[in-house]
């Protein structure tokens, strides 16, 4: 029957599919559409928690953005630690990868236990880490001090705060490198093959051949890690901004911990909101311009 | 990478140790395996390291919790016992385990339904609305954080554990298109059969397209059930006001990092920090035991619908 009229809607099947996706449009219309939207009329608008009526801003809280020095210090700081840590994420993650998808055996034992650290909660991740970065008797300094160097104070000295929320980045970087092993293993064996009788050695093989057919792989890891470096929270937040009698270094103020310090303990929700939209408008760009890169260099296979 | 001496490189073989034997007809060099996995060894011991040196300092003296040894001078086994004093941990685990186990059932019964109106039905505006569920998985989180807490706050629902697994009633991007991909794969002819027996679009689904989906099931769930395990922002940000035995785990660790933190007053019993981080991570690690291959599996598929 439905391949008689095969070009015409079934009427029936119509609806039934409609209600099968029911759930999903309503959840959208509210957790989505709507929020969004309440969201942008609340960054417009003065916001009053205890009653939760609106009074129109105008531009007052966008302008509040301007003139408050710490929203562009935590954007530079969220800038900063993307800046480092997607590259050294992908780059870690994809080396890894690489290792796994050669030795052949043992590699499932090795990939196991790269990925327990994906395992961890955060909060115990963020615990552990408390006293292995610390300057004086962390193990990561004693571990440096052994070989002669004297590590920096980590969870104290401004410069080094940021590094040391990559050093816990780049420990769960198994996920990525799982996304990686994945796109390796679609990797034809025989293009390699015709690429050593060729003469092409290993380098050249990663550059010509890897490289190229895991592009897409790349690109998507690139812009998934983006969007998560920008929005970086639990580590920063546990490490930092947990004990509010705490003095945390300003540069360990990242863009989401600051948002969540306007909303949930400033209640200031009308700039949180324009906070919020500005990093989505940010991450919108941002994607737009990865995604205009990618579609030079990456390479899609035929079918999907 | 260069040292990883593949195929072609450098060939100053010299036989040192047996080789492990080639499985494949491509020729390897030993010492490149040998490289390779003594690279291997020494990652692994960089990823267990501070999980090994969890387990050691959830063992020891209050004392020594920072001296680094990876087996502890006195150990200290009555750490397990008096951390159930020290915190409400008991309470915290089942609030966990809970609030899991409720997002992750609901999210993958919810994904698994809109999926599959998505994979059989034929009808108007499908690839547009499927085009924008995968669009929201774009979304950054931050975004919708304060509406929704806002939305929440009028149901009148703050305060209890609706937020932190109400919306995964309404299905969740990324396994609507895990689920979607699994039917797909089934042969339509299954349910063709069915309809002429009379079975409903329901029975379709739930007696046949459910049962046979129970792998990618499985991967929607035990996803789900990480993620919800993990949430610190949601607790922070819902159950933080409420009584401490309210918490989740991961907001109880928080909690005890504060109320033990060695800044709180000179060294303080961090080593019960130590037993409740390992608390909220054994279950975790338990859970990857048993399905290891879904998780891998799960990860994998994500990086191909790019």
């Amino acid at each position: 029957m439905e391949a008689l009229k095969a070009r015409k809607y079934n009427r029936r099947e119509a609806i039934a599919g409609y209600l099968f996706i029911s759930p999903w449009i309503a959840g959208f219309l509210i957790f989505t559409l709507g929020a969004m939207i309440y969201s942008l009329a609340i960054s417009f608008s003065h916001f009053n928690l205890a009653t939760n009526k609106m009074r129109p801003g105008g531009l007052d809280n966008y302008r509040a953005l301007l003139d408050d020095p710490r929203v562009a210090g935590s954007l530079k700081n969220t800038l900063f630690f993307a800046v480092l840590a997607v590259p050294l994420e992908v780059m870690l993650a994809l080396f890894l990868a690489i290792l796994l998808n050669r030795v052949g055996r043992g590699a499932g034992f090795f990939r196991t236990v790269y990925y327990l650290p994906k395992m961890t909660p955060a909060v115990a991740t963020a615990s552990v880490f408390l006293l292995l970065l610390n300057g004086n008797t962390g193990a990561i300094n004693s571990a440096l001090r052994s070989i002669g160097v004297e590590g920096p104070q980590w969870l104290v000295d401004p410069a080094w705060v940021r590094p040391s929320i990559v050093l816990m980045a780049l420990w769960g970087v198994s996920g990525t490198m799982v996304i990686f092993l994945a796109a390796l293993k679609n990797v034809p064996r025989d293009l390699y093959e015709v690429a050593s009788l060729d003469g092409a050695g290993p380098v050249r093989q990663f550059f010509t051949i890897t490289l190229p057919m895991i592009s897409g792989a790349v690109f998507f890891n690139v812009i998934i890690l983006t969007i998560a470096a920008f929005q970086v929270f639990d580590q920063a937040y546990l490490l930092f901004w947990r004990d509010q009698t705490n003095v945390a270094p300003e540069s360990s103020l990242f863009y989401a911990v600051y948002l969540f310090q306007q909303a949930f303990r400033q209640f200031n929700f009308g700039f949180a909101a324009a906070m919020a939209w500005l990093l989505f408008v940010i991450l919108l760009i941002l994607t737009a311009i990865q995604v205009r890169i990618g579609n030079r260099f990456v390479y899609y296979e035929g079918e999907r | 990478m260069a040292t990883t001496a593949p195929p072609a490189a450098v060939s100053q073989a010299g036989p040192s140790t047996p080789p492990p034997e080639p499985r494949r007809p491509r020729r390897r060099w030993p010492v490149g395996q040998i490289v390779l996995t003594l690279l291997l060894i020494g990652f692994a011991l960089l990823f267990l390291y501070p999980l090994v040196w969890l387990v050691a300092a959830s063992l020891k003296p209050s004392g020594q919790v920072f001296d680094n040894a990876l087996i502890p001078h006195t150990w200290r086994f009555d750490n397990y016992v008096e951390v159930w004093d020290q915190l409400p941990l008991l309470h915290w685990i089942f609030n966990s385990v809970a609030i899991a186990f409720l997002a992750a059932a609901l999210v993958s019964v919810s994904s698994s339904v809109v999926a599959f109106g998505f994979a059989y039905f034929r009808f108007p505006g499908r690839s547009v609305l499927f085009g924008l569920v995968l669009a929201t998985m774009m979304l950054p989180a931050s975004v919708t954080m304060i509406p929704t807490y806002l939305i929440w706050k009028q149901t009148g629902l703050l305060g209890t554990w609706v937020p932190l697994f109400g919306a995964n009633l309404f299905g969740s991007a990324f396994y609507i298109f895990l689920q979607r991909q699994f039917f797909l794969g089934l042969p339509r002819e299954l349910f063709e059969a069915a309809r002429i027996d009379g079975s409903s679009y329901w029975q379709m689904f739930w007696r046949i397209a459910m049962p046979l989906s129970i792998p990618s099931f499985i991967i929607v769930f035990l996803f789900e059930f990480q993620a919800a395990w993990n949430n610190f922002q949601g607790a922070l940000i819902y159950l933080n006001a409420g009584s401490v035995e309210g918490f989740t785990a991961p907001l109880g660790v928080a909690y005890a990092m504060t109320k033990y933190s060695p800044t709180a007053g000179g060294q303080a019993d961090y080593q019960y920090v130590m037993v409740a981080s390992l608390l909220v991570t054994l279950p975790m690690l338990l859970l990857f035991s048993f399905g290891q291959r879904y998780f891998i599996e799960g990860v994998a598929t994500q990086g191909r619908k790019g």
